[in-house]
């Protein structure tokens, strides 16, 4: 394909060169279709604001060992147990004489981790069965929804309690459970975008020019679908966190000594008249965190939407 | 003859609440001509247009393509062969691709090779330039994106090009600049034109032999001087002709291309 500039254009050019009307390459014509979302997401001050709190956690799970000591979060100090904020312990001691600060830090990584694991196939998932039910229709239609019908009817953290009872405590299985329950969902959004787009005379078009079905749902509705469904998965972040949060404090998740937010908040809940901060600092990085990813995709929902 | 239809029936449903949407329909267009169907919505002409682009299926009768009986299922040799316009030009254009990548797509399915410069003749060839390439549908104008669905036809060199009201989402103005665009492919290409309107003004600019459908079927074929001189049989077929002249109910002598600015 045609090649971009060779030379880079100047940065008081840049904004010009990402917003021309009539772009000279491909990759132009997609910087400045992305440049334009921006524009539309920078006028959003709270989706702003979310994007800062998901920015902050990422960074904060990435540099956890720069940011408290690794070793802080597990180390057990008995005679400083249940401490108050002090300038050695930024949020206190819980119960083992553990730092609250480094928990919550590196805590942050295995929320992040179970975030990451369960969209990665919750995703996919939705796709493969969500894609093929709204393109084909008839009887592979009713076969799918049927089928995701089934797990729609479980209640979500119920059927997540008795996958990860049954496979065991931890955060791989923790991960299995959430996702589990948490793909039918976009296997519907999938099937309702791709039903409104399959009469579309685009798709009647690529159809006449000989493409496959493969290459019709690949390269012509995916792209449609996606947007909502990335949406969708922001706007579910918050609900995810709160069911990794949930098993972690009925002891299905992580296991201890590791650090995670839900099961910091079981363990305080023994103490939380009298040391309030035990359980209230993790359960309010849950609340900033789940509050970030709604805010976020709140601003990507409107922004999709402007663009129609 | 490159498009022939026999007895082509195209219905929906089954027994009882099967629906005739084309009932017989024969028609047989020579190679390089064009072909008119007019009629009112709901006359059938459009569900005759898909059976032979293969988007649906007919239930009875024959499809033949430059000597081939077709289906709707075709080889992907057959698919090149007949290409469509369709009507909305906002609705047939992907809104998250480029021109480039909308015009490079059937250039990939069909390994042709050499996208690059098929892409750039292609625009070339319907008046667009460099500039039109990569842009987004909306950041075209409609008869800028009708002229992009013209190219991404046009780019599979078919024999055989099948217009859906190409037209009738457009000014008037851009009206006549896609019809003359249309004509002046249809020479240069030797394009086998099937033709589907409402608007027998547009249909005569195009068209030399038209068949007028009603409730599904052909009430008469004839020719657009014919339909221009008023010189026709059909009862229906001159309820066509006063409905499109506009107010006049006289039912006097017609003069079809006086009443519609498109020639010129």
């Amino acid at each position: 394909m045609s090649a971009r500039p060779s030379i880079a254009p100047a940065p008081d050019t840049l904004r010009a060169w990402l917003l021309e009307p009539a772009p000279a390459s491909r990759g132009q014509a997609r910087l400045g279709r992305w440049f334009r979302g921006w524009l539309a997401f920078r006028r959003n001050p709270l989706a702003l604001v979310g994007l800062a709190i998901v920015v902050a956690l990422v960074l904060m799970a990435l540099f956890a060992p720069l940011l408290a000591s690794a070793d802080a979060a597990v180390h057990q100090v008995l005679e400083d147990r249940l401490q108050p904020s002090s300038w050695a312990h930024l949020f206190g001691t819980d119960e083992l004489g553990r730092d609250i600060y480094a928990r919550v830090v590196f805590g942050s990584r295995v929320t992040l981790t179970i975030v990451t694991l369960v969209s990665l196939i919750v995703v996919p998932v939705g796709l493969l069965i969500g894609l093929p039910a709204g393109y084909f229709a008839g009887w592979i239609d009713t076969v799918l929804m049927r089928l995701t019908d089934i797990f729609l009817a479980f209640p979500r953290l119920v059927l997540a309690l008795a996958f990860a009872a049954a496979l065991g405590p931890g955060i791989e299985n923790a991960v299995i459970a959430i996702s589990l329950t948490a793909w039918p969902p976009y296997a519907r959004l999938a099937r309702a975008e791709t039903l409104t787009r399959r009469q579309a005379e685009f798709i009647q078009a690529a159809e006449m020019q000989g493409a496959s079905h493969l290459r019709i749902i690949a390269t012509q509705i995916v792209p449609l679908c996606l947007s909502s469904v990335i949406i969708r998965l922001t706007l579910d972040m918050a609900g995810i966190i709160l069911t990794a949060a949930g098993l972690g404090f009925l002891g299905l998740g992580a296991q201890p000594p590791a650090a995670e937010w839900g099961a910091m908040v079981s363990t305080g809940r023994n103490v939380l008249l009298d040391q309030w901060w035990v359980a209230t600092i993790p359960g309010l990085a849950i609340f900033v965190t789940s509050l970030g990813f709604n805010l976020l995709g709140d601003g990507l929902r409107d922004v999709a939407g402007g663009r129609g | 003859m490159s498009i022939v239809l026999e007895q082509v029936t195209v219905s929906y449903g089954r027994g009882a609440r099967r629906f005739d949407a084309a009932r017989d329909v024969s028609l047989s267009v020579a190679q390089g001509d064009a072909f008119g169907l007019v009629g009112e919505s709901g006359s059938g002409k459009s569900t005759v247009l898909r059976a032979v682009a293969g988007l649906i299926a007919h239930a009875e009768g024959k499809v033949v393509l430059d000597g081939q009986t077709m289906t709707r299922r075709r080889t992907t040799a057959q698919r090149k062969m007949v290409q469509m316009v369709f009507q909305d030009p906002y609705g047939s254009l992907h809104p998250n691709q480029t021109v480039d990548q909308t015009l490079s797509m059937p250039v990939a399915i069909h390994k042709l090779g050499n996208a690059d410069r098929r892409v750039a003749a292609a625009l070339d060839e319907v008046g667009l330039g460099p500039t039109h390439r990569f842009r987004y549908p909306h950041q075209l104008s409609g008869g800028q994106r009708q002229r992009v669905a013209i190219a991404r036809a046009l780019i599979l060199e078919p024999r055989i090009l099948l217009l859906d009201e190409p037209t009738s989402a457009l000014d008037v103005s851009v009206q006549a600049e896609i019809l003359n665009l249309l004509s002046r492919l249809r020479r240069e290409h030797g394009l086998t034109m099937l033709m589907v309107s409402h608007d027998l003004a547009v249909i005569a600019h195009l068209c030399d032999r038209i068949a007028v459908m009603n409730g599904g079927e052909i009430v008469e074929t004839t020719t657009a001087d014919a339909l221009a001189a008023g010189d026709v049989n059909n009862p229906y077929t001159r309820q066509l002709l006063r409905s499109n002249k506009g107010l006049d109910s006289s039912g006097g002598e017609l003069d079809l291309l006086d009443a519609v600015p498109i020639r010129g």
